[in-house]
């Protein structure tokens, strides 16, 4: 799959058809690969495609130094290819100026891998390879079971102990392929919304508006959580909102071109049981 | 001393406001432990807010506005009720004391209602006890 890939890149640079394509390095074993962005056709080879291409490559997309760079094509697994839909939705990326590069995926070894439902991308331009025997989901409760079977006292319990850890590196919201805004939130000072310093009440305050400003939208590709330097499991929060989202309005970012975003429509039918 | 709940109520201009207001001009007493904070509608009522009022020391939240059908928006009221319908998981997740953040819809009209919820609400937060967690959280408690 690496020598078809490398040689879909030369082509695509050979023939000008985009001027960077952003891609999987190399690396040493066991470690994950890192993001290169090839320009010239001989250099495609430096591109690789092993079970440790863990990062969603997506998220350079709206960068603007990577806009600047013109027409680019993105190596996407079928996981990651679910944040360009949401980016298309949105309106952050044009569709037709891009080429997407679709790797059909037995799974990288993280821990979503077991609950993947799109191995094989499904709006790639050209999709490499073919997925395998797709491996039975693991039964048993996961970690979003776990923690919700605690009592709410013992839920805040852990997560102060987690976000204890926390050192506002924001590296959750930098590897978010959603997390775009050129400004965020909590680096706006007039007036303070989130207090900057990682105490325990900014803490609680940056991850409650990081999980919300992605609810409905997160695509649950985990890249916050093997970002964070701390190990605090944060995509725990992005999947208990994407669990209420399917619940309340049977809505997956991602998956459906044609679905309406959660946030942009209402119904009147939306549950009300808790309003007085 | 005993134990006064702080209730942040955030409300709507439309509705809930002029609820208030009419509970006002009709004499309906209510108790003196609710901080009431306008807003043009209840689709600008963002959930920084409501983790502000925790933070600032906040016994028990309330957030109101127009009934659905009445926004002044339009939809303000319906966006909103989506919001928070979601707001209220994330909430849970964390473990945050769900029972303390309150939704209502109150219409320039129910002056009486305003009334009643927020003498409920103030009974049940001074039943409840202070939010020790997030005040020891935030450094406010006492």
């Amino acid at each position: 799959m690496t020598e078809r890939l490398r040689q879909t890149v030369r082509r695509l640079l050979a023939e000008d058809k985009v001027k960077v394509v952003i891609g999987y390095g190399a690396s040493k074993a066991g470690t994950p690969a890192p993001p290169i962005f090839v320009t010239r056709p001989e250099d495609a080879d430096k591109l690789e495609w092993n079970d440790r291409c863990f990062a969603n490559l997506s998220v350079y997309l709206t960068r603007k130094e990577v806009k600047a760079l013109g027409k680019a094509a993105v190596v996407v697994k079928g996981c990651d290819e679910r944040a360009l839909v949401v980016l298309e939705k949105e309106s952050q990326i044009d569709r037709s100026a891009l080429f997407v590069i679709g790797m059909a995926c037995d799974g990288v070894g993280a821990p979503k891998c077991a609950h993947c439902q799109v191995h094989v991308p499904r709006f790639a331009d050209e999709v490499i390879g073919t997925q395998a025997e797709p491996p039975a989901p693991p039964n048993g409760p996961n970690g979003l079971d776990r923690l919700m079977a605690k009592s709410p006292a013992e839920r805040w319990a852990f997560w102060t102990a987690e976000f204890s850890r926390c050192v506002k590196c924001y590296a959750c919201r930098q590897v978010c392929p959603l997390c775009y805004c050129e400004r965020c939130i909590t680096d706006k000072n007039r007036p303070v919304v989130i207090d900057t310093s990682a105490t325990p009440k900014g803490n609680f305050a940056w991850h409650i508006t990081r999980a919300f400003h992605l609810a409905a939208r997160c695509i649950g590709c985990g890249e916050c959580t093997r970002a964070c330097p701390a190990g605090i499991p944060l995509g725990l929060l992005n999947q208990s909102l994407a669990q209420a989202t399917v619940e309340n309005f049977g809505y997956r970012p991602g998956m459906d071109l044609a679905a309406e975003p959660v946030f942009g429509a209402w119904s009147p039918k939306d549950k009300e049981d808790f309003i007085g | 001393m005993s134990f006064e709940p702080k209730i942040i109520a955030y409300v709507c201009n439309w509705c809930t406001y002029l609820g208030a207001d009419l509970a006002g001009t009709n004499r309906l007493e209510y108790p003196p432990n609710v901080r009431i904070l306008r807003l043009p509608c209840t689709g600008r009522i963002d959930f920084n807010l409501i983790v502000k009022a925790f933070e600032m020391g906040a016994d028990a939240v309330l957030v109101s506005g127009c009934h659905p059908g009445d926004c002044h928006y339009t939809a303000g009221n319906y966006h909103a009720r989506r919001r928070w319908i979601l707001f209220r998981r994330l909430l849970e997740t964390l473990g945050v004391e769900t029972e303390r953040v309150h939704f209502t819809w109150i219409s320039a009209a129910e002056g009486k209602k305003f009334q009643q919820v927020i003498g409920e609400i103030t009974e049940k937060t001074r039943a409840m006890g202070p939010y020790a967690a997030y005040q020891v959280l935030s450094g406010v408690s006492k």
